[in-house]
């Protein structure tokens, strides 16, 4: 047996042992474990699989035990991972910190910022929050004015942030400032770590379409960051950014962001709610749009393992992680379509008794799914990165 | 399910791309149209090939072949769809040699592999009855008489019917017309007396064929596999055709639009590279998308001929209808993005998109793959 076989064994082994039966269904919005200060667990099962997770470094598993993971390989984490798949094992706990800001960190930040927020997010205690965008910086994010004044020992920030997601919630941000506003756009900006608690922080969640209020608006008056909360040198924060949003699109094109969803593919839905004739679903326009559904979600499924394989072989293929974010969330929105077409009336309802749960999830989740293409850089923008960078097409 | 080439297969895929650019580049078949070759393709060209071992690649040794699998004969066909090059890789490797070696008795295989893998013979399928692909509508008939059987009825759109050596032929010897149960198939001697083969000119220079059956007698010896039980035999050979022609239309596409994005860098109006407009950049991007989620389909298709795989059905449909797609749309693009001179003869885009619509309708198009898909994961 290979080291990687026998990894997988034991890795499988200790999930089968360790994971609540509980924690093996699909996970839905509410029952998501979330990192922070307000962590909450909504039962006993959730909170022991966390536990187990958290001492055994898996809740970051490619993280280097010294911060709290479990110092696993590229191969033994996508092992891991699919094992956990293949159990259904529910994600230990969901946090920024732990999907982008640590890769950054362990990239960008210096020692004494490591040691100081990698082991709090690997533990669940601090959850974080990204404060990017600015009403006047959306695709052109590098025109943000949210500033950072040296002030000696500290920085001194005052400007707003717009579609922080759960910044109601979040103990920390991450944020882009601006510290230079003579440079070019992109030279003068920096990052920023910034806890919440700090006075002069308001945050005001926006109402969406779907009902919800996830994205807010963060305001910052006066407030005093300690130096020693900038990641990677001053003015430099554009290289953290982008490195950063490379994990956040991948991230997207990934696990389908927070589209919420009840659990079943949209053929599945067709099945349940239209007449089939012949054993066919007797809608045929829904069908072929349904079967193109399915065909681009496995083709989009052997194309992230072609992208490992090719990594893996020392061929890495750079183009492919352009490509996944575009089509991944284009093909969410997709999902969303088809799951309301699919329901027909049943997936229009608002509230109520009149439709279950499940059934006012996919009107939610339709609308919710309309952020995909917009969040993390619009498809737009995604479209001219292909462009330039994997067919390179003039400016 | 390896989606990546190995060293070796690597290597043949850039000795097939410098073999096809150097022997059979798009000038060949030009070349080939306009001199109204009768064969349809370059024997000499052929016989290079054969040398090389690619008409034997994915014959087991024991006859003669080289047996460097699926990914190998992928890679070539790949290659050789970028230049467009007219060769019985199709007819006779990919489909022919298959049915053979997956139906074929001891003795077929001794009679016909060796000399299919030294470039000896070839081989074509006669399926098709109508326009449309439809493999199990057959109304051929192998009548039983004596110990053997009659064959009678037409059969069209047969590729590379007009030169091959021997016809394999779909037929039915009972059962209803839609019906898998009951086709039979039948290895002959193209120039067997009564039957009558007339080529026809296709829109992308190559070959089909029409072939009449006029009570042509045959004996047992003839039958490949079980009377009445062809269909297991064809439906997966089928199955690996139309994966290699989705490597072929792989190649021919991702060419097509690499010339296409060159064009852009090079050409300007207004002043400025007309790829730097938007309007093109997202198309082309959205291009790109496509052909590369098509390219991991085809690659994970070949890597189920190699492994045997149990869904290779679903993912030879798959496989076809995200190239056909794709392959459609890149050489509408690329016309389009080209300009007037897009529309004329002297520019090859419009080979490539002469050859596309063929190979859309070669073996199922996306409605016939989309349904069968559908169908076979039971919606």
């Amino acid at each position: 047996m290979t080291d990687i076989t026998v990894f997988r064994a034991s890795a499988k082994a200790w999930l089968e042992e360790n994971c609540p039966a509980s924690q093996r269904m699909p996970v839905i919005k509410q029952q998501q474990i979330w990192s922070g200060r307000k962590r909450e667990f909504y039962c006993d099962d959730a909170k022991l699989w966390f536990e187990r997770c958290r001492d055994q470094g898996y809740t970051v598993p490619d993280w280097p035990t010294e911060y709290g993971g479990a110092g696993l390989s590229q191969l033994e984490a996508k092992a891991l991972k699919e094992e956990m798949n293949v159990l259904g094992c529910r994600p230990p706990l969901y946090d920024l910190g732990i999907w982008m800001l640590g890769p950054a960190l362990l990239e960008f930040g210096n020692e004494a910022q490591r040691k100081e927020h990698l082991p709090k997010i690997a533990r669940g205690e601090i959850r974080w929050c990204q404060g990017y965008s600015e009403s006047g910086a959306g695709s052109d994010l590098a025109n943000l004015q949210c500033k950072a004044e040296d002030q000696g020992d500290h920085f001194l920030v005052n400007g707003a942030k717009i579609w922080t997601t759960w910044a109601d919630k979040a103990d920390y941000i991450f944020c882009l400032v601006r510290t230079d506003h003579g440079a070019v756009k992109q030279e003068g900006i920096s990052f920023l770590l910034i806890d919440m608690d700090n006075p002069g922080i308001v945050v005001s969640p926006i109402a969406l379409i779907s009902g919800e209020s996830e994205f807010c608006q963060t305001f910052f008056d006066n407030v005093k960051v300690p130096k020693k909360n900038l990641v990677a040198e001053l003015n430099q924060g554009w290289s953290v950014a982008k490195g950063l949003l490379k994990h956040e699109r991948k991230l997207m094109s990934e696990i389908g962001g927070d589209v919420p969803s009840p659990g079943i593919t949209p053929v599945q839905a067709a099945i349940q709610y239209l007449p089939i004739k012949d054993g066919k679903i007797s809608d045929t326009n829904l069908r072929a749009k349904l079967v193109e559904h399915e065909m681009t979600m496995r083709a989009l499924g052997l194309t992230h393992f072609r992208s490992f394989e090719e990594r893996m072989s020392g061929n890495a293929n750079k183009n492919i992680p352009l490509i996944m974010k575009y089509i991944g969330t284009e093909e969410m929105k997709n999902k969303a379509e088809l799951m309301l077409a699919c329901l027909g009336m049943k997936g229009l309802g608002w509230e109520g008794d009149e439709y279950t749960e499940d059934e006012l999830m996919v009107t939610r989740g339709w609308l919710f799914s309309k952020t995909m293409s917009i969040a993390g850089g619009t498809n737009e923008i995604q479209l001219n990165i292909i462009a330039k960078q994997a067919l390179g097409l003039p400016d | 399910m390896p989606l990546v080439l190995n060293e070796e297969q690597r290597l043949l895929k850039e000795t097939a791309h410098e073999f096809f650019a150097s022997n059979a580049p798009v000038g060949a078949l030009r070349k080939l149209r306009d001199n109204k070759d009768k064969t349809g393709y370059c024997q000499q060209t052929w016989q290079q090939m054969a040398e090389l071992g690619w008409a034997g690649i994915t014959i087991p040794e024991a006859y003669g072949g080289l047996e460097f699998g699926a990914l190998g004969l992928g890679a070539i066909i790949e290659e050789s769809g970028k230049t467009l090059a007219a060769s019985p890789l199709l007819a006779t490797v990919a489909l022919a040699a298959t049915i053979i070696e997956l139906g074929g008795s001891e003795n077929q295989k001794q009679q016909f592999l060796p000399k299919i893998a030294s470039g000896e013979l070839t081989l074509a399928l006669a399926l098709e009855e109508s326009a449309h692909h439809n493999p199990t509508s057959i109304t051929l008939t192998a009548e039983h008489k004596d110990d053997g059987f009659i064959l009678s009825g037409e059969k069209c759109f047969v590729v590379d019917g007009h030169t091959a050596d021997y016809l394999i032929v779909a037929a039915r010897s009972s059962g209803a017309m839609e019906s898998g149960d009951g086709i039979s198939l039948f290895i002959i001697d193209a120039n067997t007396c009564g039957i009558k083969r007339r080529r026809t000119t296709f829109a992308d220079s190559r070959n089909v064929a029409t072939v009449e059956f006029d009570g042509i007698v045959i004996n047992s010896d003839n039958l490949i596999g079980e009377l009445h039980k062809g269909w297991r035999i064809l439906e997966p050979a089928l199955d690996r055709a139309r994966i290699y022609l989705a490597a072929e239309m792989l190649g021919g596409a991702t060419e097509c639009f690499d010339r296409t994005i060159s064009y852009l860098k090079e050409r300007e109006q207004f002043g400025v590279k007309i790829g730097s407009f938007q309007a093109l950049k997202h198309r082309c991007a959205k291009i790109f998308v496509d052909l590369e989620l098509a390219r991991s389909a085809v690659l994970d298709a070949l890597s189920a001929i190699d492994e045997n795989r149990a869904d290779i059905a679903q993912i030879a449909s798959l496989a076809k209808t995200l190239i056909n797609d794709t392959y459609y749309l890149v050489t509408n693009e690329a016309v389009q993005m080209h300009g007037g001179i897009g529309v004329t003869d002297d520019l090859d885009i419009g080979l490539f998109l002469k050859r596309s619509r063929v190979a859309i309708q070669l073996f199922g198009d996306s409605g016939f793959h989309k349904d069968r898909y559908a169908s076979l994961c039971g919606y």
